[in-house]
Order: C-alpha cells, then sequence, then structure tokens
C-alpha cells in the first residue's frame, strides 16, 4: 500500500521539457533510497500550467513543484519523501508564499471549474483503472442498463451543452438529426484535427483523459444507433495518438468496446485515424472525407453529415472537448450542467492562454467570466509591466477583444457581438508591443497557406487581401487599398464552401474595426506605432546619451553602426537590418527606435 | 503490489464488476484529492531524528490503516520535519480541525495502531502517549 504519490506531468508541454527524464530519475531515486513500496511515481496528463513545465505535484500533501529539472530529482525524494521536509525553492511560488503551496491554492487554479479537464493531471492515462475509479464508464453503464436512447438525447439536449469545436451548435439537437434519420449503418466521429496556432486543449484532454472520448462517443451511439466511431486526430500529436490506441485495447480488453456491452447487447467500436495536419481538415465535411481516405476537401452543404455523412451514412461529429462533457452531464444530471455559465452557453470552456501573459497554459472556467479575471486573476497579468492591448480569441477564425471589452462575460453570443468567436479556445494576449496590423496579416499568413484550394473566394480571396496587407505594412498602403480590403472581406465572407474561408476575413475585420487607427498609422503617417513593421522604423542613436563605448557597433551583423571611442556613433540607415540587436547591447538606453 | 489485477484480461459483463474495480483503486485516487478542508492530518516527523527512532514504520502504519478503511477522504498522512524534540521521537501529531493539536511520542507501529483505533476513529486522545504526559527535562 502506499503513502504518497508522485504525480509527474507527462504532457506535451512538460514532456518536451524533460519530464520522462525526471519519472525515471525518480523511480531510480526512490529505489536507491528504499521507498519503492511507500511511493508511487505516475505519469499523468497535462495540470495546465505549461509555462511552468516539468511540474511534480506531491500527494497527498499536494506539494506542487515547478520547473523540476532533473537535477533536483535527488533532493525531492531524500528531502521531502524521505523526511518529509518540501523544497521550498521548487514550489511554485506567487509573488512570494510562504511553506507548501497546495494546487488548489494557487490563484491559477482558484478560479477554475473542472469539468473537461477533471482527470487531468490526476490520473494516469494509461490506466483504465485510475479512470474507473474516477467513476469512468458508469455514464456508460447508467446509460446502457437503464435509459432508452432518446432519454440520452433529452439529458444532452436539456443541459445546453453547444459544440465546443468553434460555432458553437448545440450537440442534443445534432444527436437529435442523426436519431432521427432512419438508416442501419451511422457513425460517430470525433473531430481531434485541433489546428488553430496556439490552441492545444484537445490535445490535453487526449493525453490526459482519454477514456472519457471513448466513454461518450460510445453513449452517442447507443443513442443515435451507431456500433462504429472513428477518431481523427493528427499524427503530430504522437503522445495523444500513443494514450488513445492504449486506452482502445484496455477499453476492448475489459470488453467496455466491443460486442454486447454490459450484456446489453449493444455493440460498438472505435478506431483512430491520423490526419496529416491540414487545418481544413478541421471542418466536418473535409474531415469525413479525409477520413474515408479521400483529399481532404470541404463539399457544400446540405446535405448535412447528421443525413449524409462518412461513407454517405448518417453521422455525427464532435470536438474532443465536447465529448469530455458528455459522462459527467449523464451522471449528474442536465440541471447541474445548465446551472454553470450564461444563459445560453451552458457548462465551462476551456482556454489555451498563450501570448504576453504570465501564466502561459490551458484554464478551464464557467462560461460567463469574464477576460478580465482570465488574464489578471487566472493568467497571472501581462509580464514586464507592459499594458494589455487586445486578447485574440478563436485563432484563424477569430478576432480580437480590445482592453474596452475586457469586461465582457465571455461567452459564444458575446464574442460574436463583439466581433470575434469562442473557436476552439485559443487566446492570445497582446500587449503594446504588438502591431494590430502585422497580427492582421500573421493570421492570413495561416489561412492562404492552409486553404485547400477548392473554391474561389478563399483561395484567391485571401491571397489578395494577405497582398494588401503587406502592402500596408511596408508602407505603401492607400485609403482606397483599406475600402479593398474591407470589400473583399465580405465577400469572402458571404461565397466561401466552408467555414475556413467564410471566416477568415475576421482578423482581419476585427482588427479595423477597433484599431482603425493603427491602420491609418501605417498608410497616412507611414508609422508604425507599435513599431513591429520593419519597414516603417528606423533605430538612431541619441548623442547626448550615447557615451561611445562601441558595443552596438562590435555587435552590429550589418556594419551599420561607425564612431569612434568615446564619441557618439551613428547608424547608416542605408545598411540597417533593424534587427534590434544595437538596441539590445546598448546600456545607456542610447538606442530608439521611430 | 497493490495493482492486483485479479480480472485482468477479463471480459466486464456488469456494473457490479465495474463497481469492483472502482472500489479497488478508490483509495490511491482519493490519496491525489486536495480538497484538504475537514481532513485530520496526521503528521509524522521524518527528520533524521525521526527516522533514526523508527519514525517510517509508524508512517506506514497509519497510512496503510487509512487507507484499508476507506479513510482517506477524511484523514491525511502526511510526513513533517524536526519539531526539535529529537528524543522524544518518533514523534506524531494529529490536527483536527476546530481542536487543540494532539501530539504523540515515542511512538512505535503498535501504538500507532491504539492511537489510529482510539483517537482517529473513535475520537479520543490517548493520554498516555502524548508530550503532555511525559516529562520533559
Amino acid at each position: 500500500m502506499y503513502r504518497s504519490y508522485v504525480l509527474v506531468c507527462g504532457g506535451t508541454g512538460c514532456t518536451s521539457s524533460g519530464s520522462l527524464k525526471i519519472i525515471e530519475r525518480m523511480k531510480d531515486e526512490i529505489k536507491r533510497v528504499g521507498l519503492q513500496d511507500e511511493v508511487n511515481v505516475v505519469e499523468t496528463g497535462c495540470h495546465g500550467l505549461c509555462a511552468l513545465g516539468p511540474i511534480v505535484v506531491v500527494y497527498p500533501e499536494g506539494t506542487f513543484y515547478s520547473l523540476v529539472k532533473v537535477e533536483d530529482v535527488p533532493e525531492i525524494v531524500e528531502e521531502h519523501l524521505l523526511k518529509g521536509r518540501p523544497v521550498k525553492r521548487l514550489i511554485y511560488d506567487e509573488e512570494s508564499s510562504i511553506g507548501p503551496k497546495s494546487l488548489t491554492d494557487t490563484d491559477f487554479f482558484k478560479k477554475q471549474y473542472r469539468i473537461a479537464l477533471r482527470n487531468c493531471g490526476v490520473i494516469n492515462p494509461e490506466k483504465i483503472d485510475e479512470y474507473i475509479a474516477r467513476d469512468g464508464y458508469e455514464a456508460l453503464g447508467k446509460v446502457l442498463t437503464s435509459m432508452k436512447p432518446q432519454e440520452v438525447i433529452d439529458i444532452i439536449t436539456k443541459s445546453g451543452l453547444r459544440g465546443r469545436g468553434g460555432a458553437g451548435f448545440p450537440t442534443g439537437k445534432k444527436w437529435q438529426f442523426c436519431a432521427n434519420v432512419p438508416s442501419d449503418i451511422k457513425y460517430v466521429c470525433c473531430n481531434a484535427d485541433e489546428g488553430d496556432p496556439g490552441a492545444f486543449m484537445d490535445r490535453s484532454v487526449l493525453e490526459g483523459d482519454p477514456h472519457a472520448v471513448l466513454e461518450a462517443m460510445t453513449i452517442a451511439g447507443y443513442a443515435i444507433g451507431s456500433h462504429q466511431g472513428y477518431i481523427y486526430v493528427r499524427a503530430e500529436y504522437p503522445i495523444a495518438v500513443k494514450r488513445l490506441q492504449i486506452a482502445i485495447d484496455q477499453a476492448r480488453e475489459y470488453n467496455l468496446l466491443g460486442k454486447d456491452i454490459f450484456g446489453s447487447g449493444f455493440d460498438f467500436d472505435i478506431e483512430l485515424r491520423l490526419g496529416a495536419g491540414a487545418f481544413v481538415c478541421g471542418e466536418e465535411t473535409a474531415l469525413m472525407t479525409s477520413i474515408e481516405g479521400k483529399r481532404g476537401e470541404p463539399r457544400p452543404r446540405p446535405p448535412f453529415p447528421a443525413v449524409k455523412g462518412l461513407f454517405g451514412q448518417p453521422s455525427i461529429l464532435n470536438n474532443v472537448e465536447t465529448w469530455a462533457n458528455v459522462c459527467q452531464i449523464i451522471l449528474r444530471g442536465s440541471d447541474w450542467f445548465s446551472a454553470i455559465g450564461t444563459e445560453k452557453s451552458k457548462g465551462t470552456k476551456v482556454f489555451a492562454l498563450g501570448g504576453k501573459i504570465h501564466n502561459t497554459g490551458l484554464v478551464e472556467i464557467p462560461m460567463g467570466t469574464t477576460l478580465r479575471e482570465i488574464i489578471e486573476d487566472i493568467g497571472g497579468g501581462i509580464p514586464n509591466g507592459k499594458k494589455f492591448k487586445a486578447a485574440q480569441t478563436g485563432g484563424p477564425s477569430g478576432g480580437c477583444i480590445p482592453a474596452e471589452k475586457m469586461d465582457i462575460p465571455i461567452d459564444y453570443d458575446n464574442l460574436i457581438s463583439i466581433g470575434s468567436m469562442m473557436g476552439s479556445g485559443g487566446l492570445i494576449v497582446l500587449d503594446e508591443d504588438n502591431c494590430m496590423v502585422d497580427i492582421a496579416k500573421f493570421f492570413l499568413t495561416f489561412t492562404v497557406g492552409e486553404s485547400c484550394g477548392k473554391c474561389t473566394p478563399c483561395r484567391i480571396g485571401t491571397k489578395r487581401m494577405l497582398e494588401i496587407l503587406e502592402k500596408i505594412t511596408k508602407g505603401k498602403g492607400t485609403m482606397d487599398d483599406l475600402k479593398k480590403l474591407e470589400d473583399l472581406a465580405y465577400y469572402i465572407k458571404d461565397n466561401a464552401l466552408c467555414g475556413l474561408g467564410q471566416t477568415a476575413p475576421n482578423p482581419v475585420l476585427s482588427t479595423m474595426r477597433y484599431f482603425k487607427d493603427e491602420y491609418l498609422a501605417h498608410i497616412q503617417d507611414k508609422h508604425c506605432p507599435a513599431g513591429v513593421c520593419k519597414a516603417l522604423l528606423s533605430y538612431n542613436i541619441d548623442p547626448n546619451k550615447c557615451k561611445g563605448c562601441t558595443l552596438c557597433a562590435k555587435n552590429c551583423p550589418a556594419d551599420a553602426i561607425s564612431g569612434t571611442v568615446r564619441n557618439p556613433h551613428v547608424i547608416d540607415q542605408s545598411k540597417c537590418v533593424k534587427c534590434g540587436t544595437c538596441m539590445d547591447k546598448c546600456r545607456f538606453g542610447a538606442i530608439y527606435k521611430k | 503490489m497493490i495493482c492486483r489485477r485479479t480480472d485482468e484480461g477479463e471480459k466486464m459483463k456488469t456494473l457490479e464488476e465495474l463497481k469492483a474495480i472502482r472500489d479497488r483503486m478508490k483509495n490511491q485516487i482519493e490519496l491525489r484529492d486536495d480538497n484538504n478542508e475537514g481532513r485530520i492530518r496526521v503528521q509524522v516527523g521524518m527528520a533524521t531524528c525521526g527516522i533514526a527512532s523508527g519514525a517510517r514504520p509508524v508512517l506506514n502504519k497509519f497510512a496503510e490503516l487509512v487507507q484499508q478503511k476507506d479513510l482517506t477522504n477524511k484523514i491525511l498522512v502526511t510526513q513533517t520535519g524536526c519539531i526539535g524534540l529529537c528524543q522524544y521521537e518518533p514523534i506524531v501529531e494529529v490536527l483536527e480541525p476546530g481542536k487543540p493539536k494532539v501530539t504523540y511520542v515515542k511512538m512505535t507501529p503498535e501504538k500507532a495502531e491504539e492511537v489510529f483505533e482510539q483517537h482517529l476513529v473513535r475520537g479520543q486522545a490517548i493520554g498516555k502517549y502524548t508530550l503532555a504526559t511525559q516529562d520533559i527535562k
């Protein structure tokens, strides 16, 4: 019997910063001091505080260690596990807390409400028994032994659960449509083709709690009358793929997937399909086409997948986070779920916090939480005392939320009303050093690259928009371009074939709406207010501050700086490549951008 | 040794079988609960002095009993450092919300069993093992 558990995060973030080596060393050290029968090391999914990884949590105390290195392991073992003295220097420290800090005591976790992420960082995702211990497969048992398919759909409908993949379509309604179509063959699909830059919540669920997705898909299979599920997961998520396969194998071994599940006569099985990472394959018709083994391109709707989907059969497709909510709704009831959140957006949403924010990572918050709470309380604010400018949500399909809208409760409808969208949940924080035109250009570059090329508005239209943006950031834009950009944006929105094209202009439209002044500055004053667009800025030396130390000249890669010792230096603008090295190196703050 | 998977490879047919797995795994998982509010805290002194005088078997005894009796959600067994009374080690402190701290000294696994039964389960501190009744010179 173990008295203590050491949980080491094995999510992608922590793995890339070396957590697997920590696990190995931890096991060795524990054996060396003879604690192997008392302390168990568990590899878990993501805790959410990816910026501070690798993360190690020691239970029963719940001591939260961050930024752990392999060299720290012997100290943790000898001091904490053997002698009971937590290693203070490694404990996650918000401001200046004293003493051992438990996970739930931190501001980062206090305001969160974990439903989709409830098992992430708690269980070992490669052990089905640990999932079962956290009420795993109980929802499936309940559904198969005591509920009719229609009752299952009714609970999901009543809960108010909406798709977490982007558009927010009511999940129960989707299931109902498909259930209503008579057919012997139907399919249940899981969209794990998470492609928004900076979004990784689906990956974390798959890595930390894969069985929750399998169980929910089986429940949906029963509800709509399907016997086969497919998970379309991107091949760039090797850990998620591996754990999903382990989970499927274990579920089959226990007959929680397979024939006659729980002796109910219901058969269901799930297979994985790996995507090659095309963004468009996150669109439902393209995803299904890709599962069929064809080139991943969207097709016009209707017919909707609920009527004619995968292999021409009625199918439903939900994204990973949506699935992760289903079992809890079945177990705890639709009233429990619909009590969380706002009027039209129920439950919680997972956001991947990134960009200019202290706590980069994953957070799950009740719908209706304000952006201010997410950024200032949970996210720990913006580093280096910089000023908040905007938050970008919804990735390449979404838009920006400016500072003046920070107190709007976040839900599907509010985000759309201010010109952004929930998207899959990427939340990138921008500060005063970010140029909004440049941000719009970044996202458009992404969509231009990811456009499948099937329809003209998206293939050619987005490219033309990008060219105009490039012109503006080079200081060659005209007021006419701005008008053309806007017209094109609305035209593409109305005419593109699928969601990718229809939403591609959003980053441009929303930045033009809230940060028009920055566009105007680029066009009229030939000036980039944030100092990002290289063509519009120059580095200069203030002769009054320059001491003539020669450091800038020595470090300049383009030999653009000249001057003699103890005399003010000068930058030759024709040679300068605007790399900013001189500014970083100057000890007297004599170099400035304008 | 804890992961006895007797039914490994067997097909699960009933909800009872699912429940059996859940019950078997419950204590392992509850130990990872962060909600320590209202839990009784049993702290075993595990500094060099504590370990030298036999604190580890005491700690393990408590951990074992708590898990065996399904009390992991009520009692937290943890370690602490040296509290300075090295000659009285192994020292065990019982902290119960809303009650004064009880400190047991010179513990053994056998005494631990008594403390578990009488104090932790029935709520009666065992006076004769506490610090107050020992002479501190």
